[in-house]
């Protein structure tokens, strides 16, 4: 087989590409949607540095620098957006530990039949459509008949609004996400569990270990390249906090908790009678560069510490 | 537990413990899962006025709630339009996916890499809202179902798992047998490659079908016209915007909270009948999910 190859090496270029043209003509099709989709609208980003009116083209707008990133930043609403972003972004890393618990959890059910119950009604809720997903949160946290406040009745709090108050906005979204979200996650977990070596499992068993220990000397190190590519990963989007949850869920009320940069660019850019496309991309831009700037600061730093890494 | 049998090493009372104390948190686990969502689906037969309660069953059996939704118009449109894009927008990411996972599956093709990075970078960097909105105008797309379809078409991570499939369970030799046998790269493709990885059409069809069905974002942003919106988009103005007066209209003799308390079972109706085609479909892939997550982690 390797002869094989050198063979084909040693042709030239024209050649072996005319040799698979029915490859390349294949890879044209999405390529030619990646390019008029993706990588053109990367040329509209110049009016983030541009004065752009909606009637104008591109080209010929004026240059204005940095004006429209160094506004958003002196904004007086800069700080409570990011303080925002920040806090919904990590809250929602720092609940990934929910998916692995379950995951353990399941691994060690001694029925078979029961855990493929619990397996299926934790996917469940994965299937549920975003706006779904919202309604049911509103009606769940509904003062007079919602079932939250029913349960928390029964401890003795009294019914409250709680969409209509700002502390509490985090904690609704960050674990109606883990409620969504947590039995689809714990799939890839359970499936690492499938892979641990039975030999580490027998030889702890046999130098008496307890099934806790065994979870913490032998599942857990043999997860972590799992857990850490994973958090890696959601730390290259933390400030792009899934606004299709956060614009549902927003209302005049909690909008001081709830407003985050997407929102915040959706706002201005496409639904306020004055639309600053220029503005609106700024900002998408500063986004974009902070979560590749985090991304990279992330996966160097895990690459030190524990040799696993994107790249 | 399989070892323990196998190895005859009888666990010791502490894993009693953690199995018993496990099987409990996990009931209590599974019914805060499962509590809502029979909640949501007693909550639409609920004829009775609605009060603050954990008790679930209804005190009255109605289907109001489902005869208002059915009689509503502009969800069905939704319904109809939804299913289209479903099936149009898996199709397109399949088409999508294969396209451009099987040549990059070949390890010999020229320029390989350099096309792999041009996928792979959309991953981390885009143009944005604004920029995307700019260009899908300039195309001439707006209002078209094609600007919300074509571009949802485009995830690099499906593609990869596509591709990680076809290079790593799809044998090589295969190939070498077809070509020598005189069999045309797309012959091969077709009559022997995509048979063979049903399973990965399957999750990455799935994961395209939910992707679009859930999608009201990208429709609410190019889609102008009510009769090419997609369910989601008529389900926001119902269900988070209260925009339902129409609905309800037929019943204005009726006092305000009647009137509240029908609008609130007809959104928990209406929440089982927009579910109800993922909720079909659910039970068929579910075998899928996992073999799909494991070649998606495999570094491709």
């Amino acid at each position: 087989m390797t002869g094989k190859v050198l063979t084909e090496k040693r042709k030239p270029l024209f050649r072996r590409v005319w040799q698979n043209r029915a490859l390349y003509l294949m890879l044209m099709i999405p390529l030619t949607v990646l390019i008029l989709f993706r990588y053109v609208p990367m040329y509209g980003i110049q009016i983030a540095f541009k004065d752009y009116m909606p009637s104008d083209r591109i080209s010929e707008s004026p240059w204005v620098g940095l004006r429209f990133i160094s506004r958003f930043i002196s904004n007086y609403k800069f700080l409570t957006i990011m303080k925002n972003t920040l806090v919904l972004g990590a809250y929602g890393i720092a609940t990934f530990p929910c998916a692995l618990l379950l995951a353990l959890s399941v691994h060690y059910l001694t029925s078979s039949v029961f855990r493929k119950l619990v397996q299926t009604i934790s996917y469940l809720p994965h299937f549920i459509t975003t706006v779904v997903m919202c309604s049911i949160i509103l009606q769940m946290f509904d003062a007079r008949t919602g079932l939250f406040n029913a349960i928390m009745q029964l401890f003795g709090v009294p019914a409250r609004n709680y969409m209509g108050i700002e502390s509490a906005f985090k904690h609704i979204y960050v674990w109606t996400n883990v409620w969504q979200g947590v039995g689809y996650s714990s799939i890839i977990y359970i499936a690492s569990l499938r892979g641990v070596s039975s030999e580490l499992h027998e030889a702890a068993l046999i130098d008496g270990a307890t099934l806790v220990q065994r979870i913490r000397h032998v599942d857990i190190p043999s997860l972590l390249p799992t857990v850490c590519v994973l958090l890696i990963m959601s730390c290259g989007s933390l400030l792009s906090v899934g606004y299709e949850k956060v614009y549902l869920l927003q209302n005049s009320m909690n909008l001081n908790a709830s407003e985050v940069i997407n929102t915040y660019v959706y706002k201005q850019g496409l639904t306020s009678t004055l639309p600053q496309y220029s503005s609106a991309t700024a900002i998408g831009l500063f986004v974009a560069i902070v979560n590749l700037i985090l991304l990279a600061t992330v996966n160097g730093v895990t690459g030190r510490l524990s040799g696993s890494s994107l790249w | 537990m399989r070892l323990q049998h196998k190895n005859h090493i009888r666990p010791c009372a502490q894993d009693y413990v953690f199995y018993s104390v496990n099987t409990l948190l996990i009931v209590l686990f599974t019914l805060i899962i499962a509590y809502p969502l029979l909640f949501v689906i007693f909550a639409s037969f609920d004829g009775g006025a609605g009060t603050l309660s954990v008790n679930i069953w209804p005190s009255k059996w109605s289907d109001a709630g489902y005869r208002a939704v059915f009689e509503y118009g502009p969800v069905w449109i939704g319904y109809r339009n939804s299913l289209l894009y479903t099936v149009v927008g898996a199709l397109f990411g399949l088409i999508f996916c294969v396209c451009a996972a099987y040549p990059l599956a070949q390890p010999n093709l020229d320029g390989r890499n350099l096309f792999m990075g041009l996928f792979v970078f959309t991953m981390y960097f885009g143009g944005g809202l604004i920029p995307t909105y700019l260009t899908i105008r300039s195309y001439g797309l707006l209002d078209n179902p094609l600007a919300v379809l074509v571009p949802a078409s485009v995830s690099v991570y499906n593609m990869i798992i596509m591709r990680t499939y076809f290079s790593t369970q799809i044998p090589r030799e295969l190939r070498e047998a077809a070509q020598l046998d005189g069999c045309a790269e797309m012959r091969y493709l077709v009559r022997i490659v995509l048979p063979l990885s049903v399973p990965i059409l399957a999750v990455v069809g799935l994961y395209y079908a939910v992707g679009v069905w859930n999608s009201y974002f990208d429709a609410m942003v190019y889609l102008s016209s009510r009769n090419k919106m997609p369910l989601t988009v008529f389900l926001r103005e119902i269900l988070i915007l209260n925009d339902s007066a129409d609905m309800t209209s037929s019943m204005d003799v009726e006092s305000m909270i009647t009137m509240q308390e029908r609008q609130r079972v007809m959104k928990y109706s209406l929440i089982v009948v927009s579910s109800v085609p993922m909720f079909i479909l659910y039970p068929f892939v579910q075998k899928y999910f996992v073999q799909g997550i494991m070649i998606g982690s495999v570094k491709g």
